[in-house]
């Protein structure tokens, strides 16, 4: 080893615990990064692999009967890879020892299992024994949702009869990772909607579909053209009651979970890359702060001769050895917490199969990312050093140029101690170097600021959408629209504090090319139980004509108030007709278009009609309306608010808040980091004239002051910009976070800034610990030798 | 007494032409030299004499290229050292001169032999290390860290540093600032081991006028300029010398 490694490595050692705090900046930079980014591309792929292997459907229809020879019709459509046809039917479901009933999806299976469209992965039990028309299989999250087990019976009115089915198999499905009904819920609601397998010929001969079907899937060949497809897919299936087909993308269950995963890759990219690129820039400006201590170490090596390039070589590994340290943990972490998270993404949506892949180019990229901003700040340093004359380099930097300071100029010296007055000096002569450590301590502040702002949006959206604008208890759903007058028998049922109708009807959206898919939605203009809302939470009143839409939705569709939609209904007769966007609502959750409940029956051109309604229900009576319902066979579902808001917690909700811990813990550890930086590289920038003051007589505590007075002044500089600069991040969030699924609201709370504010000064009074102690060190002797 | 100085007409090493250097800082101007014409020759050792602040490390870095002069001309052996690149001034020190600096200059980080190694192991001809160390009586001081030493043990080391590559040129910034009259004394004979044996060119900066017995040339400056130069005919040994 020659003398400039053996420098190196004492440098290295020397200085330990300073560089693995800057070391850990790197490290949370690139363990965020790698971690969101592997999640996310693993999590696409776990999708897709899932998704390949159980043969997932490309294109989706269902119709109301249709004889079982149309389906070598439907095969024949060019571009058509595999055809299935189907029975699907729900039904209500009655289950032992509950009190509500819940809806069960049946869908056909051929009575000898093979490969299949959809296919089902068993996770339990057997498939179904050919000729036995009790025997099905349940969906996974139904089972676990309600208690369920092999071998255990459900009660179902099948085709106005009471009938006992066995579950002898627990089974999932590509096709219902979220298993969600359909009509206007986007999340899923495990203990009242489920999937049922069952024989064909069993269902067929219930539901009088003997050598027919009500559902056909499809897949493509690599060179369809998907919308051909389902444009004759349409014109074969529509004598037939066809309901309009329609591709994966709008397939429920996909949609969902390619939103969850869009969301994940929003957070797999906007905030790792941001706090990669803040700690790229931190140990930028904490490496050139430490080289330049080095200043003249740097000018004695060139004075004997020494190489710029050999200089800068020498340095260029300090450099590398404090990233590459941090870079291998922050891999190491990254890689280790991007596989949990896949796993924990994996088992949230039931994949059977789970696949971790971590791309190698974005590990790469995050290394090389935070290389340069530590050779930049460190070999911009040397460079300064190895520019001048040696003979200059090697005295002390001088000081800028002497002048009073502003206080002293406005005479106001008198106020301060003389150790004030050091301190005063120092910042104002050192203004570059006191704009960048405020900085520095401001970005680290700001992302602390930014890790919080998720978990107060959830919060926030959670609140304006099951308290402001879902007020209802319960909502059940006809199993076909009903006469208005219904609404009477509803509001006689047990329980029933209020009750309100609506009417819901499945649509196409289009304006010039944009189009999408989503239900229209009528309600009483003066309903209490849903209550579309603006900004600023204040009730949209619903116009006796036209439409209202979810801000979302209208930028998807290019629209604007006043502009004439076309709605294709996608039920009955399938109408298409004109209507008038009249207003926009900013629901924060899901797509939702509201009309006038009448204005939508005048677009039907039906009497007055309704889909279902909202209640609201007397607590105590809740179990006795329950046993009621489950008695009507016209309602095919109910949902309750309290179910869906649990399970966006535990979805949606859960992903955000493990992100959140993570992000906040790494922002805790930058600013640390940072914080102790600056105040370090301080103490060792000026140790000898800290030093010298001892020497005339100041105490430790004075010279402390001096020191460490000087950092918190920074940090309480920092603190206002780092919270104007994490306002302007979560703003920028906020903005990326525009999704289909849910838009994340601007709101940074008070909490967030105090909690903000307590972790800096946290961070800063250890800091100031450690620095107070490594003072009482100060080598006093050192000065006395050399120099004047 | 050795001898009588009989090589007068040697080669000339440095020739300064109208050197002048002026610090800029900002309000204040502060002109350390004022247009120094000057000649050294090979082999000669020079006693640079003059109070503080009168510029003789000013003089002495720009001779051994560490600094550049604000005007004039400076040449080493025919080559313009004004006109030199910075790589070209890092070649010729690190080919031809050693530096003993005033505030000895060492790294912190590394012990005193490594200190000495970290010039020999980029020298065509060094000595070892050890070697150099034993030349200032440091024999038992190789594995100290600066910190290590006292004031006077750390310019040692830094003698040592300059003269283990055996340079051609040896600048000398206040050698003996520190020592105590004994170590003062190895130190200079040490300095006039490598100007005898080697014929290296050496230039001693020093506010001891004792010292200057020892010298061929005496340089003698004030407020930036040369106000008198002797010859000695007769220089002594240091160990001959009284201070
Ligand atoms: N880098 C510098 N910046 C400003 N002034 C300097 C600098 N170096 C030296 N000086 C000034 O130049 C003059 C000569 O300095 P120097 O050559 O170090 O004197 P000496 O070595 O004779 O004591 C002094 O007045 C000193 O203050
Ligand atoms: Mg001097």
């Amino acid at each position: 080893m020659n003398c400039l490694d053996r420098k190196l490595w004492r440098d290295l050692l020397r200085q330990w615990g300073q560089l693995i705090a800057i070391a850990l900046v790197v490290s949370c930079g690139i363990a965020s990064f790698v971690m969101s980014a592997s999640a996310y591309d693993s999590l696409k792929l776990t999708q897709t692999a899932y998704y390949d292997r159980y043969r997932f459907a490309e294109v989706f229809a269902s119709l109301k009967r249709a004889p079982e020879s149309l389906r070598d019709r439907i095969a024949e459509i060019p571009g058509v890879a595999q055809t299935q046809t189907r029975i699907v039917v729900d039904v209500i479901v009655s289950i032992p020892e509950k009190v509500q009933p819940a809806t069960g999806r049946m869908i056909s299976l051929p009575s000898v299992q093979n490969p299949m469209l959809n296919d089902i992965y068993i996770r339990r039990g057997r498939y179904i024994e050919a000729g036995k028309a009790d025997e099905v299989l349940i969906s996974e999250a139904f089972a676990e949702a309600n208690h369920l087990d092999l071998g255990d019976t459900l009660g179902a009115v099948i085709n106005g009869r009471w009938q006992k089915l066995r579950i002898v198999g627990i089974a999932i499905s590509p096709e219902y990772v979220y298993e969600i009904r359909g009509g206007g819920s986007l999340s899923p609601d495990n203990e009242r909607f489920g999937i049922l397998w069952i024989e064909r010929e069993a269902l067929a001969n219930a539901f009088n579909m003997d050598g027919a079907f009500n559902n056909v899937t499809l897949t493509l060949s690599r060179d369809a053209k998907e919308e051909y497809v389902i444009d004759r897919l349409d014109r074969i299936i529509e004598p037939y009651g066809g309901l309009g087909a329609y591709p994966r993308a709008d397939q429920l269950s996909n949609y969902i979970v390619s939103n969850e995963i869009k969301e994940l890759e929003n957070m797999a990219t906007v905030i790792p890359t941001l706090f990669l690129a803040i700690a790229a820039f931190l140990l930028n400006v904490v490496l050139s702060r430490l080289i330049a201590t080095q200043r003249e170490q740097i000018a004695i090596l060139k004075a004997f001769g020494y190489t710029k390039a050999a200089i800068g070589f020498h340095y260029l590994k300090f450099v590398m050895a404090i990233v590459l340290c941090g870079a291998t943990l922050g891999t190491i972490l990254g890689l280790w917490m991007g596989n949990g998270l896949t796993g924990i993404y994996a088992d949230l949506f039931s994949f059977p199969l789970f696949r971790y892949n971590a791309d190698w180019r974005v590990v790469f990229s995050a290394i090389c990312i935070s290389i340069l901003g530590g050779v930049i700040g460190g070999l911009k340093s040397v460079y300064k050093a190895v520019s001048l004359p040696p003979a200059v380099a090697m005295r002390p930097e001088p000081p800028p140029e002497f002048k009073p300071t502003l206080v002293e100029r406005w005479g106001l010296q008198k106020l301060f101690s003389p150790a004030g007055r050091i301190i005063l000096r120092n910042l104002e002569r050192k203004p570059i170097q006191a704009s960048l450590s405020i900085l520095g301590i401001a970005l680290a502040v700001a992302i602390l600021l930014t890790g919080r702002y998720f978990e107060d949006a959830i919060t926030h959206l959670v609140e304006v959408q099951f308290r402001h604008v879902q007020r209802e208890d319960l909502t059940i759903v006809f199993n076909e629209p009903r006469p208005a007058r219904t609404r009477y028998e509803v509001a006689q049922l047990p329980g029933v504090i209020r009750s309100e109708v609506f009417r819901s009807v499945p649509a196409k959206l289009r304006y010039e090319h944009y189009q999408h898919r989503i239900g229209l939605t009528g309600i009483q203009a003066n309903g209490e139980l849903l209550r579309p809302i603006d900004r600023d939470l204040n009730r949209v009143n619903l116009p006796p004509d036209g439409v209202v839409l979810t801000k979302k939705l209208a930028e998807i569709l290019h629209v604007k108030p006043g502009d004439l939609l076309t709605v294709e209904v996608l039920e009955a007769d399938r109408p298409v007709r004109s209507i008038r966007v009249v207003g926009l609502v900013d629901e924060l959750m899901g797509l939702s278009a509201y009309m006038e409940i009448n204005a939508l029956n005048r677009l039907m051109r039906e009497g007055q009609t309704i889909s279902g309604a909202y209640l609201s229900v007397d607590a105590n009576l809740a179990d006795k309306l329950y046993t009621r319902l489950k008695e009507i066979p016209a309602i095919a579902a109910f949902t309750t608010r309290q179910a869906a808001l649990d399970s966006f917690n535990e979805m949606s909700g859960r992903n955000m808040r493990i992100m959140t811990l993570v992000l906040v813990t790494f922002a805790s550890i930058i600013t640390f980091s940072v914080v102790y930086n600056s105040a370090r590289i301080a103490l060792s920038e000026r140790s000898r004239e800290l030093a010298s003051l001892r020497i005339l007589g100041f105490t430790k505590g004075e010279i402390a002051f001096i020191l460490l007075g000087e950092q918190a002044i920074l940090i309480l500089l920092a603190i206002p910009i780092g919270f104007a600069l994490g306002y302007s991040f979560a703003a920028f969030m906020s903005a990326a976070y525009n999704q289909e699924l849910f838009r994340l609201p601007l709101i940074v709370t008070k909490s967030a800034y105090a909690f903000t504010f307590l972790v800096t000064l946290i961070t800063a009074f250890i800091s100031g610990f450690i620095i107070r102690r490594q003072l009482n060190n100060l080598d006093l002797i050192a000065v006395l030798k050399t120099r004047e | 007494m050795t001898g009588i100085n009989t090589n007068t007409q040697q080669k000339t090493v440095f020739q300064m032409e109208a050197v002048s250097k002026t610090y800029d800082m900002g309000e204040v101007k502060v002109r350390a030299l004022r247009s120094i014409d000057l000649e050294l020759f090979e082999g000669e050792l020079i006693v640079l004499l003059g109070p503080s602040g009168s510029g003789k490390s000013t003089l002495l870095n720009i001779l051994g290229g560490l600094d550049v002069p604000t005007e004039g001309k400076v040449w080493f052996k025919g080559r313009d050292l004004t006109l030199a690149s910075d790589a070209a001034l890092t070649q010729f020190r690190r080919e031809y001169v050693g530096f003993v600096f005033q505030f000895y200059n060492l790294i912190p980080s590394l012990t005193a032999k490594e200190n000495v190694a970290l010039v020999t192991e980029i020298a065509s001809h060094p000595m070892r290390p050890r070697e150099a160390l034993g030349l200032v009586g440091l024999d038992d001081r190789i594995d100290h860290f600066p910190a290590q030493l006292s004031g006077g043990e750390q310019q040692r080391v830094a003698i040592a540093r300059a003269i283990a590559k055996r340079p051609q040129v040896l600048l000398c910034d206040e050698p003996t600032g520190a020592l105590d009259f004994q170590t003062g004394k190895r130190v200079l004979e040490a300095i006039e081991r490598v100007n005898k044996e080697l014929g290296t060119t050496t230039a001693i900066i020093t506010h001891n006028a004792g010292i200057a017995a020892m010298a061929d040339k005496v340089i003698t400056m004030r407020s930036g300029e040369i106000t008198h130069i002797k010859h000695n005919r007769v220089k002594v040994t240091p160990s001959e010398l009284e201070w």
